[in-house]
This record gives C-alpha cells, sequence and structure tokens, in this order.
C-alpha cells in the first residue's frame, strides 16, 4: 500500500495538517502536498477511470504531464473539472471528486468497454454505426458522448472573479528550477530587466530531488541562496504557481498565475492572466520522462520512475512497499536509491540494456539490489493495484522468465525536452539520436519582428541533461556573462531506445500496452493506423486521438511517434512531429475573459441625459455601444402603446429626442469642400454659409453607406451628421482617403460626436418652446427650413439646426455635452405647458417611416445603391468623381432591371411582417421559388391608423398600385399594393411652416 | 475495397484487425492525367469524387502539398448549415446539408454528421430583423428554419443565459437539420471512396509552377515531377493566390487567419451548435465532450498558421457572458487556420482566364459545412467546362459586373 | 499578437491599438478608366507569401495611417513608413533585400 513516510518530506509542513475529502472520504495531509501526495498518503492510488475503456487509473507522474488523475475540484460555483492531482495544492477543507465512472469509482459499469476493447480499436466508429441512419444522431451518438466526456459540467455560476496583467521585460524565463535561475541570474547581473516565473509552488525544480552538487553545495541550499540573490535585485520580477502558457508572434508571452486556487474564496481573483511584451523568453521547463510501452503499463501502481523519486523525497510518500525499476537509462537508478534510503524494499532494477556499468547502477547494486541485465517487463500483474510483474528477455518475444511479486513499478524510457514555448511560435527540433529526444535546433529559433531570435531554452529544455551540463547550458542561454555555476555528480551511461517492451512483443501484448493513458491509445492502435494508410503524423494521431487528451500527449507523443515510424519502417526524424498548441498546460477560460464580465463586458457609452431617460423608465435599446431610449413606458402601458402615445404626441404637440449619439464631424480647411464633393454623391461645396443639405456617402464599390445632414458653417468648415453607429466609422473613412489618397489637400476633421449633446425638438409647437427659452429669433423668416445658426436658448450656447427626420416642424438643437442635461431639463420644463414629451427610437422610426425617409441599416444593408432608393436628387450629374460613381456604372449596378424603393400597403390595413419577401412566378434554376421584393421597414402608423412600409421591388417604381402576395407565417399569403413611400404629408407643408 | 460495416469489424477483432486494408493507396504520380486536383482537402477530394460519380471522369489525379484534409478541412469547427440569406448562397450550402444527411452511407465511412440543430441567436434589434428576413427567405429556398423565441432557446440550450446584462437573448434563427460532423472523417471518406474508384491521391508533393501554352493549360510541375493535364482544378484554401500567380493572374482574394479554440472534454451539456454573431462567437460540443469554440479573423494578410490572442480573448468573454459556466472550464487548445477572404466575402466556383484552369476557393471562414455541395458543383464545372446552376452565380465575372453575393446583410456572417 | 513601430508618434503598437487596412499602393481608378482597371483596383490583391506591403492605422493611438512592409510567411517586419507615398521608399526596399536576398520589388 502506499502511505507516509515517518520522516523525510522536503516540501510538507508536519506541524500543519489539513483535512479534505475525495469522493466523501475524510483524508489528511500536510500543508505543502499536492493532492497527488495526500491521495498516496492515504493510499487512495485509483483515482479514476480512462476515456474510452474505462479502465481503472492511478498517478502516474508528479507534475503536469500527469495523464490520470484528473477529478473534479470544489463545489457549487467553485466546482472545477478536471482538474490535475499532481498540480493542486492541497488546502484544508478540499472536496475532490473521481471522474468518468458510474456508478462508482470502484465499480465502473463502463468498464465493459475494456473487455471490448477488441473490437473498439482505433477509429473504429468510422467503420461502423453506418445503419441505419438516424441511429448515428440518436442512439449511437448519445451513448458514445456519454460514455466520453470525462469531467461533470459546472452547474452554478461562477462564484470567482479574474484579472488580467501586463509586464515588459527583456528576459522572461520560463521556469523556475536550477536552469531557469541560472538564466536568470546571469541576465539580471547583465543589467537585464528579468522576469522569472515559475509553474509550482516552489523553487529549484528536480535538482534538489535528485541530489547533485552544485558549487560545491546541495542543490536545495544552492537553491536557497540563488532566490536570495535574486530576490535582492530590483530589475527582476518573481512569481510562484505561475506558468508560461504560450509564446505568441512578436514576444508576446501569456503566463497564467493560479493566484488563489489554493485559498478560495480568500477574496483575491482566482487566476491572473499576465499578458507579456518579451525581449526574448527562456524556456527553462525541464524534461519529462517518458513511460516503458510494456502490457499492463497503465495499471495503478505503474509510475513513472522520477515521480517515484519525487513523492518519496518532497512528500515522504512511499507510492508501495515493494518496487521494481524497469529503465533504459541511468538515471531511474536514483529512483531506487532514493526508495532505499527512505527505507523501502527495491525488489530488482529491471535494465533493458544487455549490459549495465556506470556509477549509478554500481551504487545500486552496493546497495544490494538486483538488477537484472538485457531484461523487460513481459506484463504487469494486477487489475486495480500492481501485484507483481512478469519478467522477460527485451530482445525476446515475452516468455516470462521469472515473476517478481510488487506494488509499484517505476519505469523510465528516457527523457523528452519540454519544448512547447519553443515550437508554439515556429522554433524547429532535431533529432538527437544518442539521447533518443527532439530537441531544439538552435540554428532554426522561432523569430521575432525583426526576424531576430525570440526564443531560447536553458537546460533539459534543450536537451541538456546531466546538472553540470545543465547550468552551463543556461548560462550561455542568457547571455553568458559572468561564471557558470559548476555542478558535480556520478557520470551516466548511454541510454538505450526501447519503444516497445520485450522487442518482439506480438499483438496480444501490444494490444495491452498503453501510449495515450487518457485516451486509451495502445501501441496496437498506432500500428493499425500505418497499416490502413493514416501515415502523417497527424493522420495517426487524429485517427487514433493519441497526444489529443488533456495532457495533450506529454508523454505519448514521443513514444507513439517511435512506433508509427517504426510501422512506416523509417526513422523518427522522417515522421516528425505534431504541432505544439498553447496553452502548454490547459488555462481557465475564466482568466482569458478577465475582469470583461456583466455590465463592464464591453464598454457602455452613455449621453449626458443618460441618467434622466432612466428615471423616465426608459426602455433601453442597444445601439453600437450605446443605450438609447426605444421608449418611455408610463406605467400601465405597453411598449407599443408607449410608442403610440409619442408618435400621436409628437405630430400634435411637441417631442423631445435625445439625439445626442448621432455623429457629428467637423470638416474644415481650404480644401474641404472640395473634399466633401468626393466623399458625398451630392455637391457639398456650393452650400451656402448658414444652410444645411442632405448627403449620401458611398463607399467606393459604390453601396450607400452612411447619410446625414450637412451644415456649411463658416467659409472653411462643414459639420457633417452622420447615423449613430456611423460616427467611428466615417471619421476612420474621412481620414483613410485625406491620409492615404488626398494627402496634398488641406482638410483637417475632427470628430465632435461626444464634445456636444443634441436635443431635437419636434413637433408643431415646436417653436413656442424654444422661443419660451428664449435668446434667439427662431421664427420662419429668420430661421426657416434647412438653416443653420448659432446664439443661445435660454441661457445656452446653442447650435440651432432646423432639420427635420420626421416631416414635422423641427429644431436640433446641440449644446456643450456638460450642459446637455441641463438643456434638456430646461427644454421639458418650458415644453410642459404644451404638452412636450420624450420619445424614443422606435417613434423616431414611425415617424420618419410614415414620411418615407429612408434609414441606413433598414433600406440599406450594404447591397444597396442610391439609385435603387428613388434618391437621384441626391446624387450629382455634374460631378467627375466622387466616391462609388465608377463602381455605379458597372453593368450589374447600371441595370434597369433592379429592386428598388416603393411604398407597401397592405389590403386589409394589417402591418406586414418585417423583412417577407413578395414571390414571383416559377422557380429558378436551382428549384427556389422567384421573389420580386421584400420589406425593408414595417410599422403601425398610430397617425394613419393603418400599417405601412417600405420595400424594395423589382422595377417598382413604374408598377404603382400593382399588388404583390407576401408569404408569411403558417402558409399564411398578406397582399399588399404598391403605393408612393410617403404616407403623411405629401407636400412637406408640416415641416416649412 | 472492404466495406466497413460492424460484422467487418468484429471479423476484423478475430484476427486482431490484421486483415485492414488501406483506406487509400500511395501511388506515384503517373505522367498525364485527364484532370489535375491541386489539394487534397475536402474540397478537392470531394470534387474528384463527384467528378468520378457524376460524370464518369476518374483518370484523375488529387495533388496535395502535405497531408490530406491537413489544411482548413482538419482545423475548422465542423458545422454545418444552409441558413443562408441570398439564394446563391442558400443553394449550394443546402445541397452539401442534403448531401451530408447520406453521407455516411454514400462514402460507406462514418462521417458522424449529427444535425443536431443550430441556433443563431439573435441580441439585438437589427438582427431580430436580419434573421425573421433569412426565415422568410429560407422557406422561399427549401431550407427550413423557424424563427423562435427566447424560451425556446433556453429550452434547447438549458446552460443558456439568455438575459445577460448587455446583450439578452431576444430569439434565434433555428435550423433543425444543422449540425456538425467529423471534419477528417469527411476527408478521409472521399480520400478513400476516390481511391477506390481508381483515382490518384498524391501527398508530399507540391506544386511549384503551372504550364500555359497559348492560354491553355498544359500541366504543372511538382516536386514529384512535372505532371501534364487537360484540365486543372485549384482547390487550395489559404494558398489560393499562390496557386493562381503561378498560373498567371490574380484573385481577390486575401488570406488570414482565423482563431479557434477547444476546452478540456466535460460531460455532454449542450446538444446544439450555437453562434452569437453580435459578441462574435460560436461554439458546439463536440462528441468526445470538448467546448468546439470559433472566433474571428485577424484582419491581416497570413498565411501562418499560428493561433494569435486578441480574438480568442473577444470569443471566450462573449461565450462567458452567454454561457456563465464556461468560465470554470480550461482552454485546451488554440490554433488558426489560413482562410480566403473575398470581395465580398463569398466563395468563387468559376473559369478563369486560363483555358482549362478552374478554381474552388474563397469559402472564407464558412467552407467546411460546404464540402459536398462545393465538390458536386466544382465537378460539374470542370466536366462541362461551364458551370451549373449551382456555381453559375459565384463567377469570377460578378466582381467585374458589380454582381455581389453578400451574406453580412443579414448579420449573418459566413461562420 | 504583431507589434508594429507608428512611424508617426513613433510608437512601438501592439496589435490591439492597430486596425489592418489591406494592400498598401493601390492606384484608384475611377471614371473613364475600364471595367477591367477598375475591377483590379478594387479587388485583385497579390496576396503574397511573402513580403507583402499594407496599410495600418494607429486606430486607438495618434489615428494616424501608415504602412508596412512586412513577411505573411514569418510575420517579420522590414519596416512602417508614412502612407503618404505611391511606392515603397527606398530604405524599405533595402531593408527587405538586405533579408530577403534575390527578393524582387513587384513580386
Amino acid at each position: 500500500m502506499s502511505a507516509r513516510l515517518s520522516r523525510g518530506g522536503r516540501l510538507i509542513d508536519r506541524r500543519a495538517p489539513v483535512t479534505f475529502r475525495f469522493d466523501g472520504k475524510p483524508m489528511t495531509g500536510f500543508a505543502g502536498d499536492t493532492l497527488a501526495a495526500s491521495l498516496l498518503a492515504n493510499d487512495q492510488m485509483l483515482v479514476g477511470r480512462s476515456f474510452k475503456y474505462h479502465r481503472p487509473r492511478g498517478i502516474v507522474a508528479s507534475g503536469a504531464e500527469e495523464p490520470n488523475a484528473l477529478v473534479g475540484l470544489g463545489q457549487g460555483p467553485r466546482f472545477e473539472p478536471n482538474q490535475r492531482v499532481t498540480t493542486t495544492e492541497t488546502f484544508e477543507g478540499l472536496t475532490a471528486i473521481s471522474q468518468n465512472h458510474w456508478p462508482s469509482l470502484d465499480y465502473d459499469i463502463g468498464a465493459v468497454n475494456g473487455y471490448l476493447s477488441r473490437f473498439l480499436p482505433a477509429g473504429f466508429y468510422y467503420k461502423m454505426f453506418l445503419w441505419p441512419r438516424p441511429f448515428w444522431k440518436h442512439v449511437y451518438e448519445p451513448f458514445i458522448r456519454q460514455s466520453a466526456g470525462l469531467g461533470k459540467v459546472p452547474q452554478e455560476a461562477d462564484a470567482d472573479r479574474y484579472e488580467q496583467a501586463y509586464a515588459f521585460a527583456d528576459l522572461v524565463v520560463a521556469g523556475g528550477g536550477i536552469a531557469g535561475l541560472t538564466a536568470a541570474l546571469t541576465a539580471a547581473r547583465a543589467g537585464k530587466r528579468v522576469i522569472l516565473l515559475e509553474q509550482t509552488a516552489h523553487w529549484g525544480g528536480r535538482a534538489p530531488v535528485d541530489g547533485d552538487e552544485i558549487d560545491g553545495m546541495a542543490a536545495d541550499l544552492w537553491v536557497k541562496n540563488a532566490v536570495q540573490a535574486l530576490e535582492g535585485m530590483a530589475n527582476v520580477t518573481m512569481r510562484l504557481r505561475t506558468m508560461v502558457s504560450g509564446l505568441y508572434d512578436h514576444g508576446y508571452a501569456l503566463a497564467y498565475e493560479r493566484v488563489a486556487d489554493h485559498t478560495p474564496g480568500d477574496g483575491r481573483p482566482r487566476h491572473r492572466l499576465w499578458r507579456i511584451r518579451a525581449g526574448k523568453v527562456i524556456a527553462a521547463t525541464g524534461a519529462i520522462e517518458r513511460p516503458l510501452s510494456f502490457a499492463g503499463n497503465d495499471i495503478p501502481g505503474v509510475m513513472l520512475a522520477a515521480a517515484v523519486r519525487d513523492f518519496v523525497v518532497n512528500w515522504a510518500v512511499s507510492p508501495g512497499d515493494r518496487s521494481v525499476v524497469v529503465t533504459n537509462n541511468d538515471d531511474a537508478y536514483r529512483t531506487a536509491l532514493a526508495l532505499a534510503d527512505a527505507g523501502l524494499v527495491v525488489a530488482a532494477v529491471i535494465d533493458a540494456r544487455p549490459s549495465v556499468t556506470g556509477d549509478l547502477p554500481a551504487q545500486v547494486r552496493a546497495r544490494g539490489i538486483r538488477v537484472l541485465e538485457g531484461r523487460g517487463i513481459a506484463k504487469v500483474k494486477g487489475a486495480k493495484r500492481v501485484t507483481g510483474v512478469a519478467i522477460c528477455a527485451q530482445q525476446g518475444e515475452g516468455a516470462v522468465l521469472e515473476e517478481i511479486a510488487c506494488d509499484v513499478v517505476a519505469m523510465s524510457g528516457g527523457w523528452s525536452p519540454v519544448v512547447h514555448l519553443w515550437s508554439h511560435c515556429g522554433g524547429k527540433l532535431i533529432w538527437d539520436a544518442d539521447a533518443s529526444m527532439f530537441r531544439p535546433d538552435a540554428a532554426r529559433p522561432p523569430t521575432g519582428d525583426a526576424g531576430q531570435p525570440m526564443a531560447a531554452t536553458a537546460g533539459a529544455a534543450s536537451g541538456a541533461l546531466q546538472t553540470a551540463a545543465v547550468l552551463a547550458d543556461a548560462h550561455a542561454a542568457a547571455g553568458g556573462e559572468g561564471l557558470a555555476p559548476q555542478a558535480t555528480g556520478p557520470a551516466e551511461a548511454p541510454m538505450l531506445p526501447v519503444w516497445i517492451m520485450p522487442q518482439g512483443a506480438g499483438i496480444a501484448l501490444k494490444s495491452k500496452m498503453w501510449l495515450d493513458y487518457q485516451n486509451d491509445v495502445k501501441v496496437s492502435d498506432v500500428q493499425l493506423a500505418a497499416r490502413e494508410g493514416y501515415e502523417s503524423v497527424e493522420h495517426t494521431k487524429r485517427y487514433t486521438t493519441l497526444g489529443m487528451a488533456t495532457d495533450q500527449g506529454k508523454l505519448s507523443n514521443i513514444n507513439g511517434l517511435a512506433v508509427l515510424s517504426h510501422a512506416l519502417h523509417q526513422e523518427i526524424p522522417a515522421t516528425g512531429t505534431t504541432t505544439f498548441r498553447p496553452p502548454y498546460t490547459p488555462i481557465s477560460l475564466g482568466s482569458i475573459g478577465g475582469e470583461a464580465r456583466g455590465e463592464i463586458f464591453q464598454p457602455l457609452r452613455q449621453t449626458p441625459m443618460h441618467d434622466w431617460h432612466s428615471a423616465q423608465g426608459a426602455y433601453w435599446e442597444p445601439v453600437g455601444q450605446w443605450r438609447r431610449p426605444y421608449c418611455y413606458k408610463r406605467s400601465g402601458e405597453t411598449a407599443h402603446e408607449a410608442v403610440n402615445r409619442e408618435v400621436i404626441n409628437t405630430r400634435s404637440n411637441i417631442g423631445l429626442l435625445d439625439a445626442s449619439t448621432l455623429g457629428k464631424i467637423l470638416v474644415k480647411g481650404a480644401d474641404a469642400g472640395r473634399f466633401l464633393d468626393m466623399l458625398y454623391t451630392g455637391v457639398m461645396s456650393t452650400l451656402p454659409v448658414g444652410k444645411c443639405r442632405y448627403g449620401l456617402m458611398c463607399n467606393d464599390n459604390g453601396f450607400l453607406i452612411d447619410d446625414g445632414v450637412v451644415v456649411r458653417m463658416s467659409e472653411d468648415s462643414w459639420l457633417c451628421h452622420t447615423t449613430t453607429g456611423g460616427a467611428d466609422r466615417i471619421h476612420a473613412h474621412m481620414e483613410d482617403w485625406l491620409q492615404c489618397e488626398w494627402w496634398d489637400w488641406k482638410v483637417h476633421t475632427a470628430n465632435l460626436t461626444e464634445q456636444y449633446a443634441q436635443v431635437a425638438i419636434v413637433g408643431p409647437k415646436a417653436r413656442m418652446l424654444l422661443e419660451k427659452l428664449g435668446g434667439m429669433d427662431v421664427s420662419r423668416e429668420a430661421l426657416p427650413f434647412m438653416t443653420y445658426a448659432e446664439g443661445t436658448l435660454g441661457g445656452f450656447r446653442a447650435r440651432v439646426f432646423r432639420i427635420s427626420f420626421s416631416g414635422e416642424l423641427s429644431y436640433e438643437v446641440a449644446v456643450p455635452a456638460s450642459e446637455g442635461l441641463a438643456f434638456w431639463e430646461a427644454c421639458v420644463a418650458a415644453g410642459a405647458e404644451f404638452g412636450a414629451m420624450p420619445y424614443g427610437t422606435e417613434a423616431l422610426h414611425v415617424l420618419r417611416a410614415e414620411k418615407g425617409f429612408i434609414m441606413i441599416g433598414d433600406e440599406t444593408d450594404g447591397t444597396v445603391i442610391p439609385q435603387d432608393l428613388g434618391l437621384g436628387w441626391a446624387i450629382s450629374k455634374k460631378k467627375a468623381d466622387y466616391l462609388g460613381k465608377r463602381a455605379q456604372e458597372r453593368s450589374h449596378m447600371a441595370d434597369p432591371n433592379r429592386w428598388k424603393l416603393v411604398g407597401l400597403e397592405t389590403l386589409d390595413g394589417s402591418v406586414l411582417p418585417d423583412g417577407a419577401l413578395a414571390v414571383a412566378e416559377g422557380v429558378n434554376a436551382n428549384g427556389q421559388q422567384r421573389t420580386q421584393g421584400r420589406v425593408t421597414s414595417t410599422y403601425h402608423s398610430p397617425v394613419l391608423k393603418k400599417g405601412i412600409a417600405m420595400g424594395l421591388v423589382l422595377n417598382g417604381p413604374g408598377r404603382m398600385g400593382e399588388v404583390l402576395d407576401f408569404p408569411v407565417d403558417d402558409g399564411k399569403v398578406v397582399q399588399a399594393r404598391i403605393v408612393d413611400q410617403v404616407f403623411y404629408d405629401k407636400d412637406g407643408e408640416k415641416q416649412n411652416v | 475495397m472492404t466495406r466497413y460495416s460492424v460484422f467487418a469489424v468484429a471479423r476484423e477483432a478475430l484476427r486482431w484487425h490484421s486483415g485492414w486494408e488501406r483506406a487509400w493507396k500511395s501511388p506515384a504520380p503517373k505522367k498525364k492525367y485527364d484532370v489535375v486536383i491541386v489539394g487534397a482537402g475536402g474540397h478537392g477530394l470531394a470534387t474528384a469524387y463527384y467528378l468520378g460519380k457524376n460524370h464518369g471522369i476518374r483518370n484523375v489525379a488529387v495533388i496535395e502539398k502535405g497531408w490530406l484534409g491537413g489544411g482548413n478541412t482538419g482545423r475548422n469547427t465542423t458545422i454545418i448549415r444552409s441558413n443562408y440569406l441570398q439564394d446563391p448562397s442558400a443553394a449550394i450550402y443546402e445541397k452539401a446539408r442534403s448531401l451530408y444527411e447520406n453521407l455516411s452511407q454514400d462514402l460507406n465511412y462514418n462521417v458522424m454528421f449529427s444535425p443536431r440543430g443550430l441556433l443563431m441567436l439573435a441580441q439585438t434589434h437589427h438582427e431580430v430583423r436580419g434573421y425573421r428576413r433569412t426565415v422568410y427567405a429560407n422557406n422561399l429556398q427549401g431550407v427550413t428554419t423557424e424563427w423562435i423565441e427566447p424560451a425556446k432557446v433556453k429550452e434547447l440550450v438549458p446552460i443558456m443565459n439568455i438575459e445577460g446584462p448587455r446583450y439578452p437573448v431576444l430569439g434565434a434563427l433555428y435550423q433543425a437539420r444543422g449540425g456538425t460532423a467529423r471534419h477528417d472523417a469527411v476527408a478521409w471518406g472521399y480520400a478513400r471512396a476516390c481511391s477506390a474508384m481508381g483515382m490518384d491521391i498524391i501527398q508530399q508533393c507540391e506544386v511549384t509552377g503551372v504550364r500555359t501554352l497559348n492560354g491553355q493549360v498544359q500541366g504543372i510541375d511538382t516536386t514529384r515531377g512535372a505532371i501534364d493535364c487537360a484540365k486543372l482544378a485549384i482547390v487550395v484554401a489559404g494558398h489560393s493566390s499562390v496557386l493562381a500567380e503561378m498560373s498567371g493572374f490574380r484573385l481577390p482574394i486575401e488570406s488570414m487567419a482565423l482563431q479557434a479554440l477547444v476546452s478540456e472534454p466535460i460531460k455532454p451539456c449542450m446538444d446544439v451548435v450555437v453562434m452569437a454573431n453580435t459578441v462574435h462567437g460560436y461554439m458546439s460540443q463536440s462528441d468526445k465532450g470538448e467546448m468546439v469554440i470559433g472566433g474571428g479573423t485577424d484582419g491581416f494578410n497570413n498565411y501562418t498558421q499560428r493561433g494569435s490572442w486578441q480574438h480568442v480573448e473577444e470569443t471566450t468573454r462573449a461565450l462567458i457572458e452567454t454561457f456563465p459556466m464556461l468560465s470554470r472550464l480550461k482552454m485546451l487548445r488554440q490554433w488558426g487556420g489560413i482562410v480566403d477572404m473575398t470581395g465580398d466575402r463569398s466563395p468563387i466556383l468559376s473559369k478563369t482566364s486560363v483555358g482549362g484552369i478552374f478554381v474552388n476557393c474563397g469559402w472564407g471562414t464558412g467552407g467546411f459545412k460546404a464540402i459536398p455541395g462545393s465538390g458536386w458543383a466544382m465537378a460539374e464545372l470542370v466536366a462541362k467546362g461551364e458551370p451549373g446552376p449551382l456555381a453559375a452565380e459565384f463567377g469570377l465575372d460578378r466582381f467585374k459586373e458589380g454582381r455581389f453575393i453578400d451574406e453580412s446583410v443579414a448579420a449573418g456572417v459566413a461562420h | 499578437m504583431l507589434t508594429l513601430t507608428c512611424p508617426h508618434c513613433g510608437i512601438r503598437a501592439e496589435e490591439t491599438e492597430l486596425s489592418p487596412g489591406g494592400e498598401a499602393h493601390l492606384k484608384r481608378y475611377g471614371p473613364g478608366d475600364s471595367d477591367e482597371q477598375f475591377e483590379a483596383y478594387m479587388f485583385a490583391r497579390k496576396n503574397p507569401k511573402g513580403v507583402h506591403f499594407e496599410r495600418w492605422r494607429h486606430a486607438y493611438g495618434c489615428g494616424k495611417w501608415f504602412l508596412a512592409a512586412r513577411c505573411t510567411a514569418t510575420l517579420e517586419v522590414f519596416g512602417t513608413y508614412p502612407a503618404q507615398v505611391s511606392a515603397p521608399p527606398e530604405p524599405i526596399i533595402e531593408a527587405i533585400r538586405a533579408r530577403r536576398p534575390g527578393w524582387e520589388a513587384g513580386q
């Protein structure tokens, strides 16, 4: 059984016990434990079930590479699925549940898949479930989905918060082991701004466990000194529990800080995502030990050799009482020594190499531990727990030579450098045949904005596995100034590549050799993929799902590549690797979202009168990032009733509209007139000072993009009104043409949208309101329709535009934004005796539709040209050029047979559904019903007491009086007559009084 | 070709699966083919398949620079829908969708088409109008869609928050027979079927030049030698401009990176596909349990298939607003795919200025869903030399005539 | 996540501050020009896999448009320069040639 040792444990604090629950069972650990260490200390070897066959699975690794031991962590609004126990710190009150089983971890019905495994090889689902056809969606797929899927779904809204932070550095060092510390020290001493980040809660990495000496002292002490030195330097920032998750273009690094995962609910953000611009990134990310592929290598109790060592040395946990070490290299002998040092039994070291020499094996033999040369494991015995191993000759086919009882198998197939950060942005790898590893090719690094190398690796991540080499490599990677730390340690003999154990294993054994533990991909699966022609490494990965689990193949990739290469009779480098994608280990989506949640999910733009609207019951409509009142509901009113009231009141008394969101762009300069003549379809240069003119704007592809009233403010300045949504876009459009095409024209633009609040005072009594405010002559004579004047109104500095989007007598008054609310309130007060009421965007729409005015975004949709809308009067025939003119001469746009704007009136007075299409005879070549028009705007007119609509109809203006069929919902057809689009006050008398 | 079935799997199980044949052969290129298709992605392979199946043209090679299905076919978010606004779009996407319905049986390869339903959320009044318009259009186009109210949205997707503080859900455009399929399997299934018809699929073979004489195609040069052909189909999303340059013409295309990501797998919690265009995100749950999330396109020309960051962030933020439980899931992997963006964001299936060269490109962010229909229409174009009705409106001439097919108008982005 | 130095304000701008604007140095065609010329101006794009001249706006910075020479295959930036030119300036061409020997303008 696994248990806590009575002494040792360099990371735990035995004076600080913590209690936690696993699957409801109370357990005890120590502060400093990972959850993996705590579980093992409580003899909880079985921690989960695999993805496909629901095999019982235990802890394999001690860090981020763990493929099996994923749990659901926390409860309620703090529940999180798929959390690795090896990277989870144990804290008081922690609760964890095991995953992917039913009804329980010990007795899982899904394990029947394991017995059927022979019928469920890689890609079986591509060959099955073909009949009957509906069964895939309704029977097979739900079954597959339910049995896959791993963790449970969080059910409640997240109780935690997340934040993001920004940082800049000359050098970011990812990894706080001895390589990272050396790199950081070297660069910091050379004066660089350094950020040093370590994903675990401790500095030092593996070196203190492995026991080498650095600069004449124990690694532990050296690490302590190095950390102290770095902490004393002003140009160094250090963070624990912070993983560099990805390296992106131009030196952009993301780091994921798990601020409060181990102290949930303490008020701090749970995670902090660092967004760092780095001059250079050094990946001192270490290496990951590879499993060996022998039959039964997934049974709980089979662990990586270095992980066994970590548990013993770091946390004083013995994974079992009697261990067997199986290896193809010297490093695993350190595990045998660590176990022996802890007083545990090592039954044997099984070494695949035909002859074993070297310092470490000698030390092991000196302890009296059996070392078997040229041997391998034929098969691991046991089901939910290892009970022993059968030994065979590595060169043979698996004939059992002897059996050894044990409850732990510590395996080591060699090491793979962690090259993820190097590779994320294009760094290339080379195959190192001696160490059987892909390591970074220093000649082909990822490059930055100037083509310079933007990343390097240091230490084991470079492929340097001996301590002395690690330090030298890290020192050089960081610039190599000063002296590199020195190390001494035992010399290690070469490893022997072992991809299958035993070498001649038959299919029955290979069907029990796991490559990808979590996704249940075995040696036999990869060989099947190769046999079936899925020869590319990407094909094999996707066909078998090798390396696609939540560990992203950290343990399985190289072993899988080797098996595939062997099956294809080619060298491993010819097979190549799959692509490394960020993040290195999964990061919370919450941290990616950061603070942008709820009300501040996106910026919210408010006019100066926003709070007043709110207080008056505004029902809001989002318009871009603005909020505009859709209508003002009075108690007992529906929105529709409110809109009707607002329309009728505006037509009979006064309506007040907050028009502040309308774009207001000042265009000024000697060439401003010439510029506006290019921008608008009409002529603006001839507009007299003090006059207003309606204008249409197209892009150079001919389509109508915006409209609004242009005002000649002075000899050299024009004010261009745009739509609410268009303000920023049109300002950018103007600047684009000014800066990139007509850069020698003397024009300045300024977007004044937010500098002015604007109030539309609309209705037959509008003038009375202004006269009551007083200060300006707003009479018909002094300020006729489509003119402009400046002055004071009720003491406010005001720009008054006599323009109308409703067909009523109307003034739009702009005042400085800071005075917007006061002016609005003054208007409301002054208007009270005349029946003034505010109105919202929907009433605005009804009023303009009654008048047949177009609305950008309703009558236009990016496919409409001004000629379609009967706006020929606003298009100059005389101008040689304007944006869109040439485009509108193209054959399709000049085609007389286009859909054009008309009014539509239902025969029964009902409101035509928005977007409904008018059908034509027959079907087109694709069998689709032909159409001849569509509804673009449609409302109930409370004034006319009937439905009114506008639409685009094929040759519409020439077909007045014709009746069209509009099929609508539930098979009904609404008939509507083509009419003039001006439904109210056709001669425009009301606006001109 | 051994037919796949449950019986075949059982039979093979008894002999440890030692008898399975190659899914597709790996031949050396011949000197000459009737038709050479450049690009062994879904569209290229489907073109080959329907050339054989519908037009009896089987002396066909499909040339692939890397591994088949390795471009956007293997990088997309697998959404299938046909709820497009404009008639030509609805026609070709609905053709594709209807072919997907039977594709597993047709190819004898389970592509896992899962018509689980697809929702496009309306979160502004403008979107409500746009989607209602689309429903009317779809009903006349023979595409079955409906407008559904927020309560029905919530019923279909219980994990959704329909009352978000900024963009509450006002309803949705629902296509019940939209869904997803297994993207790799589509390429593999077509490849297997093409190979069985005697067509050559030639991987690891890069085109280095296009040979023309008097305005007529003669053949191509490749890293595996010269290949003559009577007709050449260029079906290389992401690299269309590069092949066009070799052929001597330019296309109205820019290559950009589209961003996507997946979460770690969780138990089934969302049975439909959800697209939220106001906030720029779309999501489905794969059969493995991963939440598959698509985001926006970087706006600059880019041939690196790398994940970037800002769209991932925007999309994730948006989706957390709509699906609050997401914030406690983790991002497992992110990546980029290179998409062809055309001048009107609609695809091109067209003859070119060079005789015998045809292009199929410009599917932008929406190519996967179109694969069977695109292959069907492209095969007809290549076989007959003139477009059939499905391809007729997608010719290059539209850019000269100003006759665009613009789908952005209904706020429906082309994912 | 690109960084580009704005030639107007000198800021090394983050991609999030910038708005991309497509191919640079397009000659505008208008009334009087042929359909083919107009189509090419509006739509035909070099879209090279390699050196690309392109437009950017420092939208959330100084607001100015500028041009960049950038490799679309590696994202390496050869240089940025003001938008008020009709062809890339000589120092930019030299910077490209220094790092992409054999590159020809017009490719």
